[in-house]
This record gives C-alpha cells, sequence and structure tokens, in this order.
C-alpha cells in the first residue's frame, strides 16, 4: 500500500504540454470565465504544470460551451480547442492514478476490457449457478437464491465491489496527494452541492452544446437521471441487504415493497438517463471531446444501460420460466460493472469531485496573483 | 418575392439590422463575406457594450448617467461628435440588454482584471464569438436567409436607389484591389440595403496610403475581411464621407502576434511597469504617463513612429505577475546586456538608457493601483509615475508592434441611419461609426454604436421596404 501511495508523475505529457499552451493563451483572455469553475481557478495561476492541468481537467465537465465561444478555436492558427485538450488530460490521468498501475493501460483498449469484463463475468456467474445446480438450489420454486444462494452472492459481488472501492480509494489518494489544495474549511458543503446539482455542466446557464452551437439543459438532466437512478438502485440494495440480515426476509420481495420500488424507479431513471446520453454522445460534435474516448464514453454509458435494464427485464420476468437466464443475465452484467468500475469512465466522477473540492477550497482563501488592471 | 431588406455584412451590426428588419415582416437576407467558421467580423473579438444606466442593473454597478457618458465620448472624440446622433446612441443603450437577451445574448459581471469597467460596460458571457452565435441562431429561427462565402463586389445603383448587390466569388473575401473589377457570381435585388460591412483595417495597401511603408509593419486586431470594398464603392458612388480616412485606432501589441485576429490576447500589460525602447534601445516617451488602460491606445501611434516599427517593453522581476499574462513569453535574461542580444539592440546604447533611467529614479511608494509617486528626475522623457529601477533579474523583454484596431472613415448617416444621399441605403456599425466616434476610443461603445444603429437601420429599412409592400 505504501508503494502504491508513493506515486509521482515526474513529466509533463503532450497531452498536458498542449494543455498547458491553450490555458496560457486563454488566460490572457479569459472571456470564458462565466461558463464554468475552470477560467477562475485558471485565473488564479501564470503557469501551468502537470499537475495543475491534471486539476483544471477534471474540473472541466466537457460543456463545450467554450469552443464555440472561442475566437482562437480553428481555423485560427492558435487552434484552440479547450474541451479536447481537457479530454485527452482526463482520460491519461484516469489511467496515471490507476491502481494497481498496470490496469491504467485498460483505458486505452475500453473495447476491450468491456468485453473480456463482460465474458469473465458471464463465465464466473454461470459457472457457480450451474455447479450448484442440485445442491443447495431448491428446484422449482422462483427463488433467485435458487439460481445462486444469497452466500455466494455476496462473497462474489461483496468482494468485486470491495477491489473497486480499494482501487479507486488509492486512485482518489493518488489524485489528492498530487495536489497542493489548501486545508480550507467550510468548502465541503458548496462542493457536495455543485456536485449534486452540476452546477458546472450549464455553459453559464443556458446548458451543453451538442450537435451545434446552440445550448441546451437535456445533458445535464439526462446525467442527473441517470446519477439519481444509480442512487436509487443502490439505496435498494442496501435496503435489501438490511431486510436480509436485519429482518431475516428474503427476496424476491413484493412489488410494493421499498427496495423494489427504489430499485424499479432507479432503474427506470437509469435508463432514460443513460439511453439518452448515448443519444447525445453519439451525435456529439466529435470536435468537443477526444475522438479515442468513444469506446470509453460509449462503452461504460451503454454497461450503465444494460445493468439498469436487465434489472428491470428480471423484475418483469421474476416469476417466469425465463427468470433464471434473466438473473444470470443481470447479475453478469453487475458484476462486469463493478470489474470495470476503477477502470472506466466510471472514475470521472471522482476525480471531478476531487477537483470541484479543491476549486471551492481553493476560492475561499485570497488569489495570490496581484494583477494590473488591464 | 423580392427581398425587402437586404443585409451586407456578418457582424454585431448587421445581425442587429437583420433581426430587427425580420421581427418586422421583412423578408431578409444577410451576406456574409467569410465562411461559417469565421463568420461575424470584428465582433467576434469584442468583449462588452458600454451602457448608460441610471441605477444598478444585473451586471452593471452604481450609475452612468447619460450627461457623464457623453462627456466621456466628448473628452475621446475632444468633440469630434454628432451630439444628437450621439445622444441617441447612449440613451438607447439603456435598454438595448434586454432586446438582447431575448435573442440569446447573456451576460456576466466585469472579467477578472477589468474592475475599472464593472460599472460602465456589460461584459458578454464567452465575449463577442457567443454573441454573434446566439444572433445567427436567432436569425435562424426568424427565417433570414443567410449565405455565407458571399463577398459583395459591386453596387448597382440607378439614381439615388440602390437596386442590388453583386457578389464575387468567396475568394475575392480579402482582396486588397477594391476598385478592381472581380467575377460576379449572383446579383442579389432588395427594396432597401442596409450595410455594414466594417471598415478598411485590413487592407494594408489602403493603409499604407496614410502610413506609407510603416504600414507594411503594422499586425491587424480583427479578421481579415474588411478590405473596405463596399465602403470605397458608397463614396464613389456619391455617399458623403465622414471620419478621418489616414486615422485608426491602434494599440501596441506584441509584434510575433498574427496578421490578422489577434484579438485581446496580443496586448501587452507591462508597459508602465518598466521603460520601453526601440530598436536602437532609446526611450521615447513617459511609460508612466497615466492608468494604462486610459494609455494603452497611443502606444500604437507611439511605436508606428519607430524606426521598423518595433519596440521593446522591459521589465524586471517586481513587475513578474502584477500584470495580465501575456499569450506570448517575453526574452528572459539574468543580465540586462545579454537581454540587449536577445532583443538585438546594440547593448552600449540600451545600457546607457538603463542607466541614466535608473540613476533618475527618485524613490517613492509603488502602488499600481493609484498615480503613484515613483517618478524620475532630469531625464527626457521622463517616467512619472510607477519608476522602479530595472535592477532585480530576471529580466523580461516583449516586442511591440502598432495593432490596428479599426479605421475612422465612414460614410455620413441621418438620426434614422439613412446614408445621405441615397433613397434606400442605410449604414451600421464601423462603416458609419465615425459619425458618433470621430477620433479616439472608449471601451464598448463599438458594440454599442453598432448594435443600436444596427436596430434603428434594420427598422428603418424594413419600415421603407414593407411600405411599398402594402399597396400591392
Amino acid at each position: 500500500m505504501n508503494e502504491a501511495l508513493r506515486f509521482r508523475s515526474i513529466m509533463i505529457s503532450p497531452a498536458q504540454a498542449e494543455g498547458a499552451r491553450v490555458m496560457g493563451i486563454c488566460n490572457s483572455c479569459r472571456y470564458c470565465e462565466g461558463f464554468c469553475a475552470v477560467f477562475p481557478a485558471m485565473e488564479r495561476r501564470l503557469d501551468f504544470k502537470a499537475t495543475d492541468m491534471d486539476y483544471l481537467a477534471n474540473l472541466c465537465h466537457n460543456c463545450g460551451a467554450c469552443y464555440h465561444a472561442c475566437q482562437y478555436a480553428p481555423p485560427h492558427e492558435f487552434a484552440l480547442n479547450v474541451p479536447q485538450a481537457m479530454a485527452k488530460i482526463r482520460k491519461e490521468s484516469y489511467a496515471r492514478y490507476a491502481w494497481p498501475s498496470s490496469l491504467g493501460q485498460l483505458y486505452q483498449r475500453q473495447g476491450f476490457a468491456l468485453s473480456i469484463a463482460l465474458v469473465f463475468a458471464f463465465a464466473v456467474v454461470m459457472f457457480v449457478a450451474n455447479a450448484l445446480i442440485g445442491s443447495t438450489a431448491v428446484q422449482g420454486q422462483q427463488s433467485f437464491y435458487a439460481v445462486m444462494p444469497h452466500e455466494t452472492m455476496v462473497v462474489l459481488f461483496g468482494s468485486s465491489f470491495f477491489f473497486a472501492v480499494l482501487a479507486m480509494s488509492v486512485a482518489a489518494i493518488r489524485f489528492w496527494r498530487e495536489q497542493a489544495v489548501p486545508n480550507q474549511p467550510g468548502a465541503s458543503q458548496e462542493s457536495v452541492s455543485a456536485i449534486a446539482r452540476l452546477r458546472y455542466l450549464d455553459g453559464g446557464g443556458d446548458g451543453c452544446v451538442e450537435q451545434n452551437d446552440a445550448p441546451s439543459l437535456a445533458r445535464r438532466h439526462l446525467h442527473h437521471a441517470s446519477f439519481y437512478g444509480f442512487l436509487l438502485c443502490f439505496a435498494s440494495t442496501s435496503v435489501a441487504t438490511v431486510y436480509h440480515y436485519g429482518f431475516g426476509w428474503k427476496a424476491p420481495y413484493d412489488v410494493l415493497s421499498l427496495p423494489v420500488i427504489l430499485g424499479t424507479l432507479g432503474g427506470i431513471l437509469m435508463c432514460l438517463g443513460t439511453a439518452g446520453l448515448l443519444v447525445l454522445r453519439i451525435r456529439r460534435d466529435p470536435r468537443l471531446g477526444d475522438p479515442e474516448q468513444f469506446p470509453m464514453d460509449v462503452g461504460f454509458v451503454s454497461l450503465l444501460f444494460l445493468v439498469a435494464f436487465t434489472g428491470l427485464v428480471l423484475l418483469i420476468l421474476r416469476d417466469s420460466e425465463a427468470m433464471r437466464a434473466s438473473l444470470i443475465v443481470h447479475l453478469a452484467t453487475v458484476m462486469a460493472f463493478f470489474l470495470l468500475m476503477p477502470y472506466s469512465k466510471f472514475v470521472h466522477g471522482l476525480f471531478r469531485g476531487l477537483a470541484i473540492l479543491k476549486h471551492h477550497r481553493e476560492q475561499k482563501t485570497p488569489n495570490p496573483l496581484g494583477l494590473a488592471e488591464g | 418575392m423580392m427581398l425587402d431588406v437586404l443585409v451586407i455584412g456578418g457582424g454585431n451590426a448587421a445581425l442587429c439590422a437583420a433581426l430587427v428588419a425580420a421581427e418586422a415582416g421583412a423578408k431578409v437576407m444577410l451576406l456574409e463575406a467569410s465562411g461559417r467558421e469565421e463568420r461575424g467580423g470584428n465582433s467576434i473579438h469584442t468583449r462588452n457594450i458600454r451602457c448608460m444606466h441610471n441605477e444598478p442593473q444585473d451586471v452593471l454597478t452604481e450609475a452612468y448617467p447619460e450627461d457623464e457618458y457623453f462627456e466621456d465620448l466628448l473628452r475621446v472624440t475632444k468633440g469630434i461628435t454628432d451630439e444628437a446622433l450621439a445622444r441617441a446612441v447612449i440613451r438607447q443603450s439603456s435598454s438595448c440588454r434586454s432586446w438582447m437577451r431575448h435573442h440569446g445574448v447573456r451576460f456576466q459581471p466585469s472579467l477578472g482584471g477589468t474592475l475599472h469597467l464593472s460599472r460602465t460596460n456589460a461584459f458578454f458571457l464567452g465575449g463577442g464569438k457567443a454573441l454573434v452565435n446566439a444572433y445567427y441562431r436567432s436569425a435562424g429561427s426568424l427565417g433570414i436567409q443567410i449565405r455565407y462565402q458571399s463577398p459583395v463586389v459591386a453596387l448597382e445603383c440607378k439614381g439615388q436607389r440602390i437596386v442590388a448587390a453583386l457578389i464575387g466569388e468567396p475568394s475575392a473575401a480579402d482582396r486588397d484591389d477594391v476598385t478592381a473589377d472581380w467575377p460576379v457570381r449572383e446579383r442579389i435585388e432588395a427594396k432597401s440595403i442596409v450595410i455594414a460591412s466594417g471598415g478598411f483595417e485590413s487592407n494594408i495597401p489602403w493603409l499604407t496610403e496614410a502610413w506609407g511603408e510603416a504600414a507594411t509593419n503594422f499586425r491587424i486586431r480583427g479578421c481579415r475581411f474588411n478590405r473596405g470594398r463596399v465602403l470605397r464603392q458608397l463614396i464613389d458612388a456619391g455617399a458623403q464621407a465622414i471620419g478621418d480616412p489616414t486615422q485608426c485606432h491602434a494599440v501596441a501589441i506584441d509584434a510575433r502576434a498574427p496578421l490578422y485576429d489577434g484579438g485581446i490576447v496580443t496586448r501587452v500589460d507591462c508597459v508602465s511597469l518598466g521603460i520601453v525602447v526601440n530598436t536602437a534601445g532609446e526611450r521615447f516617451y513617459d511609460e508612466g504617463e497615466d492608468f494604462w488602460p486610459k494609455r494603452y491606445a497611443i502606444w500604437g501611434r507611439l511605436v508606428a513612429k519607430q524606426p521598423g516599427q518595433l519596440a521593446w517593453s522591459v521589465i524586471d522581476s517586481q513587475a513578474h505577475g502584477r500584470f495580465m499574462p501575456p499569450v506570448f513569453p517575453g526574452e528572459e535574461a539574468q543580465s540586462l546586456p545579454k537581454l540587449a542580444q536577445k532583443m538585438k539592440v546594440p547593448v552600449e546604447s540600451f545600457m546607457k538608457t538603463v542607466e541614466s533611467y535608473n540613476a533618475s529614479v527618485v524613490p517613492g511608494h509603488f502602488d499600481h493601483a493609484v498615480l503613484d509617486n515613483c517618478h524620475t528626475q532630469g531625464i527626457s522623457p521622463a517616467k512619472t509615475h510607477w519608476a522602479l529601477r530595472l535592477e532585480k533579474p530576471p529580466y523580461r523583454a516583449y516586442p511591440l508592434r502598432p495593432g490596428i484596431t479599426f479605421t475612422y472613415l465612414g460614410v455620413k448617416v441621418d438620426d434614422h441611419a439613412q446614408v445621405l444621399g441615397f433613397d434606400n441605403v442605410y449604414a451600421a456599425g464601423e462603416i458609419m461609426a465615425g459619425n458618433v466616434l470621430g477620433q479616439g476610443y472608449v471601451a464598448g461603445i463599438g458594440m454599442t454604436i453598432g448594435t443600436i444603429f444596427g436596430r434603428i437601420a434594420g427598422e428603418k429599412a424594413a419600415a421603407q421596404a414593407l411600405a411599398k409592400r402594402a399597396p400591392s
């Protein structure tokens, strides 16, 4: 662990160097100051080191507003593209801070990673389910635990979830240690609020840009649906765990029970949100991001959609013959999701949250620069 | 059906005219010389609009009453303004922003480093290009026909009317020879014409008519499309010229700026913190005469008069981080002679200049926020404020060249934005700004004139065209 935490980025990467070049020009202009947190954070600096770029890149929500507003965007010879420069640095930072470091390279091959995780998860779930047929399984009953006993599920999913949390915690600590964050109390509440409301995903008020320069709040709303849907599903699982261990009530639960209501609502929100985000992502002007990250973005959102969708299918089919098959599919997608969590787009929330916390702490300290009026 | 209003130009004034005309029910077409990606003319480099207000208004603090606004205008123009037109612009600037918002323009408090403008100027969220984008979106939804890559190469006159505009090939958009006949691709008729095609600052051969060969060393802060072709055609067709044809607004910008479209970032804001020398290594003007925002516009002219139109702003480490970060890094050295070598100015002469400057500095209390008491004694030119010895390495030097913002030559209009001498021709923006701003400049007034006269021109042009449509 100590070895893992002793982590330093040594050199500035080409992507970070391009980001520093872009920020150097932006810092002389500042017209985009009102769009988001990146520009006010930039204005507290005169030069941009590798760690500064990791910070600013993760603070960027990729709303795209600054690209269309930029007087120096291509075909101008300065060729500024802040959203794209930041996207490239973000991906590098996900890989660089990943733990174990060797798995960071999965970011380069997200399609491959996604396929492997799915195949592996299917294999494990089906093997376990098959191995248990006829042993502890109670034949003929429509019980999830007839397919896989609860204890087995807890071991399988608990361990993969625990590993994901551990890996992401190490990544978060690595990132945080690189950043010289002011020890400034009182910013946590603002930061949580900025994250919960996606305050910086609004292009300064009217929203993100997608296919053209027209702002829209669609992405923000769809992200809210996905995020809060995800939280509701998480709450559903947590309540079910309390039911199981606290009260000895075994799944499947009644349609009007709390876990099913939370899970259904969450699943529907996640399906709508992720499907919408997927459509927006596919239609989005490719200049606003890093074209190489298309598999990462689409793979992650698709997997989230699959998790939610197979969950809803399971709910519908749980009293039918198809319950067994649909449970296996759902469990496998959930496991693939857990396995991929630390090595997928999922971590964007982690680093962005930390960057937002740093930004709000910084904003509470006086600007170190005393620039003349210009 | 024949067009009611044809708008020539694609920047702020042109868009305001087109939007207002379309709102009035006119059938409108807008001709932009550039392609889609470079649309908007010099407006994309702007950042705010100067607005009158009698009490705090959203992003504007305190009050900026009509008389104070007019006084500011009188001061910078030294009286070269048409008071009636100027006051009309000022009054309407107090109410134009709700219309701008309606068309998608968003405002923000004054930007970092521009607090001195928080009372008088409303900043556009995202700057002028965001404003231009919003107007084009609104124009699209109002059914205005927008033609990109459509430079007007000639105006077809019949008596006191302009009956059609002739569009050339896209490549004609940045040609300097404004009197030559360029091939015509299309002829577009309209009942009324609004001309908002800017000045001639991008036309360097034209600039040399007033400045001589020096103009070949100028940089143009705005777009490359303002060659002045329509302006010249209009004047040749009998429009009354206004504004000194030899004058332009020039600031000192970084010599490494691109020839066109350097915009805001190429400014160098450390002049008042150090000294400025020419290529002979000699100082030539009081760098600390007044606050930089009040003086930056004289330095273009000062540098233009130096040999090779090149000068260097030299600072030491006491100035680092005290001014808006420049876009290009300065030449840097640990000693002044080494810096002079990097600047390629004669070392001996440069050292003599710095030594006599350093020896003349009277110790005082340095404060860049006020006209402080740090000044020189016994040298010419003096540095009257913020004079500190250049003695703390590393030293930095930024090369300066004149950067041209706009030209003053335009056509005379009346309070209906109608071009004098024509029945159906209206003008807005830089091409008529000289009616209000005969010389000098005050931040944000270009956008005020463009917005207000753009709206007037659109309204009157539409009314005239629709009145003709009514009987049929």
